[in-house]
C-alpha cells in the first residue's frame, strides 16, 4: 500500500529576494512499512518535502497524497507522529505527561493514557523516567522521549526531521540501532530526513537523494542492504558501495560546488 | 544561603544612608536654626548646640532618621488600628485601592494580551492605544476619573482602584503579550500536527509558557498599583489613606508625618513584591523548575 504519494509537487517561496524553488518537480512514493530517508545539503527541500507531508507547508505546484488523503485530511486523522531536530519536550511537565499532551488532545481516557505512555516508554527504554523532568534527562534521553511522543497515538506513519542531528555520533550510533529495533517491532513507516551519509545508508531501505537551487530529487537507491543489521554491517563492502553511490548522487547534483 | 551572603553588603549600604542622611538634616535644617538666632538677636550656637537642635525640630526641612523613626512607632504600635491618626489604618485604606486596582489591572491586562496574540485586528490596532495610555501624566487623568465616575454615582474605593488599573495593566499587557508568544516554532508546529484547537493550544503551551513573564510584570504593576492609589488620594481631596496623610502634611508643613507616609509606602510597596516574589517561587517549582 502506498502510504505518501507525491507527483510533479513544487513549493515556490516567496520572497523579498525573488521566488526560492523549495521543491521543484518531485515525483516519489512511499510504500507501507519502508523507511525512507532524505540526504542532501541545506536548501534541498528535504525537510520541506517532509513539512508537506505534515501539512506544515502549502504546496504551490502538483499533488501528494497521504494515506490517500490530503495532507490536512491525514494531520486531521492524526495519521502521523512528527519527530523535530530538538526534543521541544515542554518544560513544566514530566516525561509522561509530555507524552501525554496529544493524547490529551485527542480526548482519550486516563486509564488509556496510562498504558500507551507505559507501552512507549519501553519501546524507547525509558520506562524508569516517566516521572523526571526533561532537564534531568540527557540530550539523548530527551530525544528518545520525543519519539516516544510521537509513537503514543499509534500513527503508522513515523516523520522525522534530523532526530539525532544535534547529538554526538556515540549517542547517535546507539539510537540508529535502537531505531532500527523499534521499526523492525512496531511496522511503521518511517521518512527520516538527515544530513549525514552512513546514517541514510545504515537505516533505510530507500535512500532519496536530494539537490538545491530548485530543490529537487537526483537518485533514489532501493537498498540491498538485508533487514537485520548489525552496526559492523557499515564496514562491509555491501554498505560501501551503497554509501559510494549516494556520495555520486550528491556530487551530480552539484551540491558540494557552491 | 544567598541571603545569609547580603546581610553584610545590605546592611553596609543601609549605614553609609543613614549617615549621608544626618549629614545633610544638620546642612538642610542649619539655616533655620540661623535665621531664629538673627531674629532673636543672639548669637547663633555652637557646632555642638546646633547639631542637637537641626534634630528635634517640630517642622524640620528634613528630619532626622530617628524623628521618622519616632513617628512611624507612635502611629502604628501606639495607636488603635481603626483610630484615624493611625498610620496602620491609612495604609490599610491605601492598600485595599491597591489590591481591587491590581486585581483588575492584572485581568484587563491578560485578557488584552489574549486578543493581541488570537486577533489580528486586535494584533495591529490595540498595542499603539495601550502604549499611548501610558504617555498621559497620571496626575492630569486621575482627578478626570474621579469626576466623572463620582457624576455617575460611583464614588469610594472604585474610583482610586481605576486609577491603580490604569497604571498595571500596562506591564502585565507588554508582559504577556511576550511570554504567550514566547513559545518556539517546534513547538507550535507540533501542536498543529496534533490537531489542537486554538484552546488546547493556549492552555497547553501558551499559558504556561509564559508564567515567567506574568511574575516578572506582576511585581512592576503591584507597585505602580501603589503608586496609583496614593496618586488617587492626592488631587481629589481625600480624607483617609497615605496619599492624604502625605497631602495634608504638605498643608501644614508636618514634614515627619509626610516623612513616615513615605516610609510605610515603601515598606508596603517591597512586602507587595515581595509576596509576588513568594507565589512566583511556589509557582515555577510547581512547575518543575531546574532549581538554580
Amino acid at each position: 500500500m502506498t502510504v505518501v504519494s507525491a507527483s510533479n509537487l513544487s513549493l515556490t517561496f516567496e520572497t523579498n529576494d525573488g521566488p526560492v524553488h523549495a521543491l521543484k518537480d518531485v515525483d516519489l512514493s512511499v510504500e507501507q512499512g519502508d523507511f525512507v530517508s532524505f540526504i542532501g545539503p541545506s536548501g534541498c527541500g528535504k525537510t520541506t518535502f517532509l513539512r508537506v507531508i505534515a501539512d506544515l507547508e502549502q504546496p504551490t505546484g502538483g499533488s501528494i497524497s497521504v494515506n490517500g488523503m490530503t495532507p490536512q485530511e491525514a494531520r486531521m486523522k492524526r495519521a502521523y507522529g512528527y519527530v523535530f531536530q530538538a526534543a521541544s519536550l515542554l518544560p513544566w511537565r514530566t516525561i509522561e505527561k509530555n507524552i501525554a499532551v496529544p493524547l490529551e488532545i485527542m480526548g482519550l481516557s486516563k486509564s488509556d493514557q496510562r498504558v500507551r505512555i507505559d507501552r512507549v516508554l519501553g519501546l524507547v527504554d525509558l520506562a524508569n523516567f516517566g516521572k523526571k523532568y526533561p532537564w534531568q534527562l540527557s540530550g539523548g534521553m530527551q530525544q528518545r522521549a520525543s519519539i516516544a511522543r510521537a509513537l503514543a497515538f499509534d500513527a503508522d506513519l513515523l516523520l522525522m526531521d534530523e532526530p539525532f542531528g544535534a547529538l554526538d555520533e556515540i549517542v547517535r550510533d546507539h539510537l540508529n540501532e535502537q531505531l532500527l529495533e523499534l521499526w523492525a517491532r512496531t511496522n511503521k513507516t518511517i521518512c527520516f530526513v538527515t544530513h549525514s551519509i552512513p546514517e541514510a545508508v545504515y537505516l533505510s531501505t530507500k535512500i532519496v537523494v536530494m539537490s538545491p537551487r530548485p530543490g529537487r530529487v537526483t537518485d533514489v537507491i532501493e537498498s540491498t542492504l538485508p533487514k537485520e543489521r548489525p552496526l559492523e554491517i557499515r564496514e562491509s563492502t555491501e554498505f560501501l558501495k551503497i554509501a559510494h553511490r549516494v556520495r555520486e548522487g550528491l556530487r551530480a547534483g552539484h551540491s558540494y560546488d557552491e | 544561603m544567598t541571603s545569609k551572603g547580603k546581610t553584610i553588603p545590605v546592611l553596609t549600604i543601609v549605614t553609609v544612608i543613614v549617615v549621608i542622611w544626618y549629614v545633610c538634616v544638620v546642612w538642610m535644617n542649619a539655616q533655620f536654626v540661623y535665621d531664629q538666632a538673627e531674629r532673636a538677636k543672639v548669637e547663633p550656637p555652637a557646632f555642638s548646640q546646633l547639631v542637637v537642635t537641626t534634630m528635634s525640630q517640630d517642622r524640620p526641612v528634613l528630619p532626622a532618621p530617628h524623628q521618622v523613626g519616632q513617628e512611624l512607632w507612635k502611629t502604628t504600635v501606639g495607636k488603635k488600628i481603626t483610630s484615624k491618626r493611625s498610620l496602620v489604618y491609612h495604609a490599610w485604606i491605601t492598600l485595599s485601592a491597591t489590591l481591587l486596582g491590581f486585581i483588575i489591572g492584572t485581568a484587563l491586562g491578560i485578557a488584552l494580551a489574549v486578543g493581541i496574540v488570537h486577533n489580528r485586528a486586535m494584533d495591529k490596532s490595540v498595542m499603539p492605544w495601550v502604549i499611548t495610555s501610558q504617555t498621559i501624566p497620571i496626575l492630569a487623568i486621575a482627578p478626570m476619573i474621579i469626576v466623572v465616575l463620582n457624576a455617575v454615582g460611583i464614588s469610594g474605593l472604585l474610583p482610586k482602584a481605576l486609577i491603580s488599573t490604569y497604571l498595571s495593566f500596562f506591564p502585565i499587557v507588554v508582559g504577556m503579550v511576550k511570554g504567550l508568544r514566547s513559545p518556539d516554532a517546534a513547538q507550535l508546529d507540533l501542536m498543529h500536527t496534533y490537531h489542537a484547537s486554538a484552546a488546547q493550544t493556549f492552555w497547553k503551551l501558551r499559558w504556561p509558557s509564559s508564567m515567567p513573564y506574568l511574575f516578572t510584570s506582576l511585581k512592576i504593576a503591584v507597585a505602580i498599583s501603589l503608586v496609583g492609589a496614593i496618586v488617587g488620594e492626592l488631587p481629589t481631596g481625600a480624607v483617609a489613606g497615605l496619599g492624604a496623610r502625605m497631602l495634608a502634611g504638605s498643608y501644614y508643613g508636618q514634614t515627619i508625618q509626610i516623612w513616615s507616609a513615605l516610609f510605610m509606602a515603601a515598606a508596603l510597596a517591597a512586602l507587595l513584591v515581595m509576596c509576588v516574589g513568594l507565589a512566583q517561587s511556589f509557582v515555577l517549582r510547581r512547575m518543575g523548575e531546574k532549581p538554580a
